[in-house]
């Protein structure tokens, strides 16, 4: 999607400041959400999805490729944890391991196959990948179909923290979310990031200059994937349970959503669209499906006027990177 | 701006301490959550209709003339248990909901189960089947009011085997409750002398029968057991009819059928089902009045499903527990014990009591839809062909294993 | 062996409604473009019109079968006009998303004041009832819903690649500026194409109201099956969606019968495949 990001704004050393003062400043108001009266799990939710979202951003972005599966790795990562945590009694940080390891293996093997195309077709190829997991799913008696995985426990993190406090619990959510943010902060302003974003920009001349390309493509796949079941594992601690409603089709579209409110390419973009639309959905939620139909109208709006996002245009508008 | 929210924290959190040691005394507070399905499968079955009932409750109980503070929340859980639970957490941590109505959705409903036990609030389950919620699943926090799989079972399939079909093949619908109803059914039939030759699962919600319903057809087994319901059921029927299943000779058994569905289907294709509710809008003077009171105040001017009027019971039972208590301790497992104590009576579903398991027994119908001709308007659906008593429909004690039953 | 029979004619069936909404999208994709993703809400909305017109208006199933179309394809042409024209620079991905958003809004408004729990629509009495083939018990009105989706699917295939009008429109989305230049109106060409696809969902719709509830949702999930059919098939080709429609309810029906087990998933295992080795899809051309 190369008309997709305004990128114009050289990634100089105020715009790298303006980012870090910018995570601070979201660090800081993490931190004292106990203090302030918020509903934590609301928070810790959108937290979560914050994370996926920030890693489907990676892959749009910075990558170009549209990914309209990304809840196939929330859902296997949720799976798999809540599996082991429930049947195979793991402590929470193994629990964590091995939802992450599978939405990693998932990551290398779809991302193989997906990656050979672009554009419309690896949008399709990620949805039919998606819809064919979801199947899958349906089916396994693992996963218990459409009761889903309840009941999870939430046990002792390294043996000292209490995640069934939900204070201690917060704290572990916001630390997992702050780590995985800076994995991508990381990999966006590395050398790595500058050939995903040339390799959006114009592929042929990154090939020409002796870039393999499908190397960095399958590599940001990956990365994108595995931590979005790292945001997918942590979720298993928050809602205590996972269902199919995380491998459906339509999350990914939500993920695709939060992503375009917040703003396509920016750094804080699918943070703040994260909290948009799970706070749209909480406080929507006696009203049925429509929230649905607003969910669609942000959808039209976002594609037809504004397609910056909330933070692309803050940040167009001060000239900044955010 | 930070420094104001913390000394409005403070002072807050001195408040809350200081009024927190009158808040674990009784006071006359009630909340009531009715989490139901308002958009989906089971729409018409509970939803808004649920939520109409627990308010006719509200109003019938005099509780607000006598100083109580009863509110009514609802919402749509939207048959997903995630959600579901979801929003059971949110009520019981910011909303202070004292008690879960409807509930219906066997997924969901263990999925609140689990929710009520851990917060010590208080589930009266009246829209799930799955029998599970007093057997291996039976918590001190929940009741089931209205019906399982294990009566429906032991109602329909008893009555139909002796009736000659004793070779049965199941659609069953692929979650918590189609399974729980395949097997308590499977154990009536064996049981009783029959046999299952087959059986296949559906997904929920699946529009198109055709490919199961071909090896039902196949399967030339006597009797065709739906365990599913609502649309799937309609579904089923419908479509079975296109096949010819019925023509073929083969019976269909609907195994939770409800009077909504029989109103969507249209006695035409519906007539001559055979199957069991505990409710009837037209069983008696009692259930008629409360009927016509409700039909007035609802949408289509419809009348009241089983699940429905289970809200109502179910509540009216809760506020008499309550009154008896002087106030409400805002300790589930407290006010259910109450009602343990309490037999119940209402016009609704005449004399009753909850067990020790949290299940409340009451009498079974089995029914019969009426042919079109027999009909004498909108929602005159039913005859009435057999009763079991409230002692007998349920599973007995002695089979059950609820750690809350002594044995 | 008469299982195999039954479950390859029921796919044969199934295929059909696979290939008329591949058809539409098909056609969508191959004059304008865009990935058309509210095409299920559309399909649902032909078979709500049905049920309209009958509950409403008491016009039968007849009727409904040209007016349902004709109607919603208006109402997919103020689409085109008013929100899609806008995209049409820019990158295939837009149209995805902003479609996927009209999509989300017609199922919710429908889900909101109708439920999900679907309304009944009757098989019109002259196709009721069924014959006995041996192997299995056809209804009647399966079987015209074969033969129909069989002869539109023709009819349209004729219509875009053999006319004069279809001529045209492939020549409008190939070089609209040089086909402006003769004098045709693009634009207009452009909004009638999108609303021949629109129709075209309907009239799977109004065919599918009698068999399956008619339901808000009834498009949510097939849309990704249809697809999948538009992929494999190839992306614009009209012959390669009828065909791949039609095969695809078939090797569905085998599925169901040999490893029921897989029958959901084997449509998008195809098309993975197919896009690995030939991404323009069998008979499509490349992107």
């Amino acid at each position: 999607m190369t008309a997709t990001t305004d990128d114009t704004i050289p990634v100089t050393g105020r715009a790298i400041r303006d980012e870090m003062i910018a995570f601070g400043i979201m660090t800081v108001l993490l931190l004292l959400v106990p203090f302030s009266g918020i509903y934590p799990f609301f928070v810790m939710q959108a937290l979560c999805f914050a994370l996926l979202a920030c890693a489907f951003n990676l892959l749009i972005g910075y990558g170009g490729l549209l990914s309209f599966g990304h809840a196939m790795f929330l859902g296997t990562a949720g799976y798999f944890s809540a599996h082991a945590l429930k049947v195979w009694g793991v402590t929470p940080e193994i629990g964590i391991l091995i939802g992450t390891a599978g939405a990693a293996a998932l990551a290398v093997i779809t991302g193989v196959v997906a990656i050979r195309r672009q554009g419309i077709y690896f949008a399709m190829i990620t949805l039919a990948l998606s819809q064919l997991l979801y199947f899958i799913y349906l089916q396994t008696p693992f996963t218990h179909g459409e009761d889903g995985i309840q009941g999870i426990p939430q046990g002792y993190l390294f043996g000292v923290f209490n995640l069934a406090q939900s204070t201690v619990l917060y704290y572990v959510i916001v630390a997992g979310f702050l780590f995985g943010f800076l994995v991508i902060f990381r990999a966006i302003n590395s050398p790595f990031g500058e050939v995903l974003k040339s390799i959006r920009e114009n592929e042929q001349r990154a090939i020409s200059l002796g870039y393999k390309t499908d190397q960095y493509k399958l590599l940001a796949f990956i990365l994108s994937g595995t931590l979005g079941g790292f945001a997918g594992a942590l979720k298993v601690f928050v809602a205590q349970n996972a269902s199919l409603t995380d491998v459906h089709w339509t999350m990914s579209g939500e993920i695709v959503l939060m992503t375009l409110v917040g703003g396509l390419g920016t750094v804080f973009g699918p943070v703040v669209g994260a909290f948009v639309i799970i706070a749209m959905q909480q406080y929507l939620a006696g009203f049925g499906q429509w929230v649905t139909v607003i969910q669609g109208v942000i959808f039209v709006v976002c594609v037809l006027t504004f397609r910056r996002g909330i933070i692309g245009e803050i940040a167009h508008f001060f000239r900044r990177s955010l | 701006m930070r420094t104001t929210n913390i000394t409005s924290l403070l002072l807050a959190t001195a408040l809350s301490v200081f009024a927190g040691s009158f808040a674990s005394a009784q006071d006359k507070t009630v909340k009531i959550g009715v989490l139901t399905d308002n958009s989906g499968l089971y729409s018409d079955l509970g939803g808004a209709g649920s939520t109409l009932a627990a308010q006719m409750a509200i109003e019938d109980s005099g509780l607000a003339d006598k100083g109580w503070k009863i509110s009514l929340i609802s919402a749509d859980h939207q048959n997903k248990p995630d959600i579901g639970t979801n929003i059971g957490r949110q009520w019981i941590d910011v909303e202070k909901v004292d008690i879960f109505m409807d509930v219906l959705n066997s997924g969901v409903a263990l999925a609140v189960n689990n929710l009520v036990k851990e917060k010590n609030s208080i589930m009266i389950n009246t829209g799930a089947a799955t029998s599970d919620l007093t057997n291996a699943q039976c918590s001190p926090n929940t009741i089931h009011w209205v019906y399982d799989t294990y009566m429906l079972a032991n109602s329909t399939g008893q009555a139909l085997v002796k009736a000659g079909g004793d070779t049965w093949f199941f659609l069953t619908a692929d979650y918590a409750f189609g399974a729980a109803l395949e097997r308590d059914t499977t154990a009536v039939v064996v049981k009783a002398g029959g046999k299952v030759v087959g059986s296949v699962k559906h997904p929920l919600n699946t529009a198109d029968f055709s490919s199961f319903l071909l090896q039902a057809q196949a399967s030339k087994a006597k009797i065709i057991g739906m365990a599913n319901a609502g649309g799937d059921t309609t579904n089923t029927i419908k479509q079975a009819s296109e096949f010819g299943i019925v023509a073929g000779g083969q019976k269909l058994a609907g195994l939770l059928l409800f009077i909504t569905d029989v109103h969507s289907l249209g006695l035409k294709v519906a007539q001559g089902l055979n199957f069991t509710e505990t409710f009837y809008w037209d069983l008696n003077d009692g259930t008629r009045a409360f009927s016509n009171r409700f039909s007035d105040r609802a949408k289509n001017k419809a009348k009241p499903s089983m699940v429905q009027a289970g809200v109502y019971s179910g509540l009216i039972h809760y506020f008499k527990a309550l009154e008896a208590m002087g106030g409400n301790p805002h300790d589930g497992a407290k006010v259910v014990a109450k009602m343990k104590e309490m037999p119940t009576d209402d016009p609704l579903f005449g004399k009753g009591s909850i067990r020790a398991d949290g299940r409340k027994i009451h009498p079974a119908y089995l029914f019969e839809v009426k042919k079109p001709e027999e009909s004498k308007g909108p929602w005159d659906y039913y005859k009435l062909v057999g009763t079991t008593p409230a002692d007998q429909a349920f599973r007995p004690l002695s089979e059950s294993t609820c750690p809350l039953v002594k044995k | 062996m008469q299982a195999l029979y039954a479950q390859l004619l029921v796919g044969l069936i199934n295929g059909s409604f696979y290939a008329l909404l591949s058809l539409g999208l098909a056609v969508i994709f191959g004059m304008l473009n865009i990935i058309n993703f509210a095409h299920g809400a559309l399909y649902m909305m032909g078979a709500f019109c049905a049920y309209f017109l009958l509950n409403l208006a008491g016009i039968g199933y007849w009727w409904a079968l040209i007016i349902a179309p004709i109607a919603v394809g208006i109402f997919g042409m103020i689409l085109e006009r008013t929100l899609l024209q806008w995209l049409s620079g820019l990158d295939h991905l837009y149209g995805l998303l902003l479609t996927f958003g009209i999509a989300l809004i017609v199922q919710g408004i429908f889900q909101n004041y109708f439920g999900s729990s679907g309304l009944p629509y009757a098989i019109p009495d002259e196709l009721k009832g069924g014959m006995n083939l041996g192997f299995m018990f056809l209804p009647i009105y399966r079987g015209w819903v074969v033969v129909f989706s069989l002869v539109i699917c023709l009819i349209t295939w004729y219509l875009i690649e053999r006319t004069r009008l279809g001529a045209y429109l492939r020549a409008a989305t190939e070089n609209p500026t040089l086909v402006r230049a003769f004098g045709i109106n693009v634009p207009r060409m452009i909004t009638l194409t999108y609303g021949l696809g629109v129709g075209l969902a309907a009239l799977a719709g109004v065919l599918s109201a009698p068999i399956n509830q008619v339901r808000p949702l009834m498009g949510a999930d097939l849309i990704i099956v249809v697809f999948a059919v538009v992929v494999i098939g190839g992306m614009g080709s009209i012959m390669g969606s009828i065909i791949t429609g039609f095969a695809l309810g078939v090797i569905e029906g085998l599925t169901k019968y040999f490893y029921p087990e897989a029958s959901n998933t084997v449509v998008f295992v195809l098309m993975v495949l197919v896009l690995l080795v030939k991404p323009s899809g069998l008979t499509g051309r490349t992107i």
